[in-house]
């Protein structure tokens, strides 16, 4: 991380909330990602961590635009300087942005999936694709096939195809190794690093905490729809010592290889979030402070922590 | 009179399920196509022959022994259609040689022996051989019904597609109450008015029949009977269409919020892209089976439709058969119309095994 390089992304206080029908007629809110900061710089890959439900995805969503029609977002979100608006997010939606989906349901049922990884840009990308195929170790035949006949990890390598067929500038990949064998899943990483070495971006939403410390530059802790720390890698290997906030090291406590000891307490729902910070109900260092306003974003030793006694 | 016919003609012609594409069914397709992996179309072919067999055979039972239990009399209704005086002797003979007075099931074996030498009887009010009156009558139905047929599917699957991809917008609304209105009125309604505002107010177009009148059958051109064709058809494919294109909608909708196509919007996918790249692939499906599988509506529309334009063919057969007690005619239009509505529902069943490739792929 360089901060003398322009960022390619930076997300500012980002809210994403979703309309809801409760009980009879009333409407209520629900926030799924509060507050969230983010800075992506080119030649980046930063790992998303964090627990189920923690609005990863929605995230990618929201970058992209593709939101349902009865969300809300609020905040600000840059793109190479310029606001990301939505006729900006129209324009680079498959060219400039790419995203790996999570999962074989994302292909159309009906249709071969090497003339879906060719997508629908003229002119069509087949020689290219049928390179990539290669390395991912997808066999000739494939191209052949239909969605439903491929297996987990066929399908995630056709997926992560996808994305690496265009010339995105920024690559969001969600949860893509699961089902991969350990080898393929580090080819698809590597070909996610080279690309970031070549000065693309990848944000890399994953549960796979080890792979993403090979792999990524930076590692964004969420929570609630926030985050609350951006470590190195190095950072979660060195221990909770190097670690800045409270949720992190509990995190890093919880692994099976450092432990395996669960953290009391629930992530809270969107539709009862805290006023203040959004982990303070479980944080054994919590004050009064802590749960009136939410901590600022602040920078400490070469990443940033939401916590007003981050260490 | 006319009600227990109409009910009558209702039970045999509308045959099709509401709904073609219910999981059973699916399931039931993928079912039967496991079973016979080798020759699956073959297979499924001789099982569809069967299952139409034992149907028709059914109808068979049920269909004479409605018109054994119905007052009608045949007897009378032939002599009254010779239009000469028959003494009472002749009566007995003509009433003998038809089998008056033997048990029913008699007389349905006899029936059943004849029916599959091939002779379907002479019909009483038309005095030629049952089989050439429906061929006659059904070339004339088909020609409707294939307009309206076709009709109605494209405009349907159009206007499903416009109404699906502008989901819960203006026009979307505005089409989805003109669909609900137009499946709601009966055909013949419809037919009445088109009648009265098309041929009567504005002569556009002629009243009824399937050629003007006084020609002879040579001299009509095929220009003549498409004019004529006009009003019936379109009447035909109005009650039908709306259906098509609710279905249709819907299944755009369940396509347009899927995951895939969420995907395919991420990698910058337009509207129109996504509807032909996707859409239209998706909905295809199931829109063919429910086209093939309206043949019942489609047969159930044309008895209404045909009846109100005057047009010879076989709808308006089967109600003057019923009406003037042509036993013989009616039996046999009520065969060949189950023969119809189960071949249209036997090619949908079968067309899920031969165009999806989820089911046939599995078989290589």
């Amino acid at each position: 991380m360089e901060p003398k390089k322009e960022a390619l992304l930076e997300i500012q206080n980002l809210s994403v909330s979703f309309r809801m029908y409760a009980q009879g007629l009333g409407q209520r809110d629900l926030q799924t990602i509060s507050q969230l900061y983010l800075t992506l710089y080119p030649g980046e890959v930063l790992a998303i961590a964090g627990s189920s439900g923690s609005g990863k995805s929605l995230l990618a969503a929201a970058v992209l635009g593709i939101l349902p029609p009865n969300a809300t977002v609020q905040g600000r979100m840059r793109y190479k300087g310029q606001p990301l608006t939505p006729s900006l997010q129209n324009r680079l939606r498959g060219t400039e942005l790419a995203l790996v989906p999570q999962s074989v349901a994302y292909l159309d049922p009906l249709m071969r999936v090497g003339a879906q990884a060719d997508g629908h840009y003229r002119p069509r990308l087949t020689e290219k694709r049928k390179k990539l195929f290669q390395r991912l170790q997808l066999p000739a035949e494939t191209e052949r096939l239909y969605p439903f006949q491929l297996s987990g990890g066929m399908a995630r390598r056709v997926l992560v195809s996808t994305a690496l067929v265009t010339d995105a500038q920024l690559i969001i990949a969600d949860e893509p190794t699961p089902g991969m064998s350990l080898e393929q899943a580090l080819e698809a990483l590597g070909m996610f690093r080279e690309l970031a070495d070549k000065g693309k971006s990848v944000i890399l939403i994953t549960h796979d905490i080890d792979l993403a410390f090979a792999f990524a530059d930076r590692i964004a802790v969420f929570y609630a729809g926030t985050t609350l720390e951006t470590a190195l890698p190095a950072d979660f290997i060195a221990g909770p010592e190097a670690l800045r906030h409270p949720y992190s090291k509990a995190l890093w406590r919880a692994l099976p290889q450092n432990g395996f000891q669960p953290a009391p307490g629930f992530q809270p729902y969107g539709d009862s979030l805290p006023k203040g910070c959004l982990y303070a109900p479980r944080c054994p260092y919590k004050t009064q402070r802590c749960e009136k306003q939410a901590p600022p974003v602040t920078q400490l030793r070469g990443g940033e922590v939401r916590c007003y006694y981050g260490s | 009179m006319k009600r227990p016919i109409t009910r009558l003609a209702a039970r045999f012609t509308r045959h099709s399920p509401p709904c073609p594409f219910t999981n059973r069914q699916v399931g039931r397709a993928q079912a039967i196509h496991k079973k016979s992996r080798r020759a699956p179309l073959v297979r499924s072919l001789c099982g569809a022959a069967l299952k139409i067999l034992s149907l028709l055979l059914a109808v068979t039972i049920i269909s004479f022994g409605l018109v054994t239990a119905s007052p009608t009399d045949p007897v009378g209704q032939y002599i009254l259609g010779l239009g000469t005086a028959v003494s009472p002797e002749q009566r007995a003979e003509i009433a003998d040689y038809w089998g008056v007075g033997q048990p029913p099931a008699e007389r349905y074996i006899a029936w059943l022996s004849q029916l599959f030498q091939g002779n379907l009887g002479e019909s009483a009010i038309f005095r030629r051989p049952v089989a050439e009156v429906i061929g006659q009558r059904f070339a004339n139905s088909l020609a409707l019904m294939l307009c309206a047929w076709i009709l109605a599917g494209i405009t349907g699957l159009a206007l499903g597609c416009v109404m699906g991809m502008y989901q819960g917008r203006l026009p979307d609304r505005l089409l989805k109450k003109l669909c609900y209105f137009l499946s709601s009125v009966p055909a013949f309604w419809l037919g009445l008015v088109l009648l009265l505002v098309f041929a009567v107010w504005l002569k556009w177009f002629p009243i009824g029949f399937s050629a003007p009148l006084g020609m002879l059958g040579q001299e009509v051109t095929l220009w003549q009977k498409l004019y004529h064709l006009v009003l019936p058809g379109f009447t035909l494919s109005l009650t039908s269409f709306a259906n098509i294109a609710l279905h249709t909608r819907q299944k755009l909708v369940n396509v347009l919020n899927s995951e895939y196509a969420l995907f395919a919007r991420a990698r910058g996918e337009g509207p129109l892209t996504l509807l032909f790249r996707h859409g239209l692939r998706n909905i295809l499906l199931p829109a063919l089976t429910l086209q093939f599988a309206s043949f019942g509506e489609l047969f159930g529309g044309s008895v209404l439709a045909e009846n109100v334009f005057s047009y010879p063919g076989l709808g308006s057969a089967v109600s003057a058969a019923g009406l003037q007690g042509d036993v013989p005619l009616l039996l046999g239009i009520t065969l060949f119309s189950a023969l119809f509505v189960c071949v249209g529902n036997g090619i949908a069943n079968l067309l899920y095994g031969v165009i999806d490739p989820q089911i046939w792929e599995v078989g290589k």
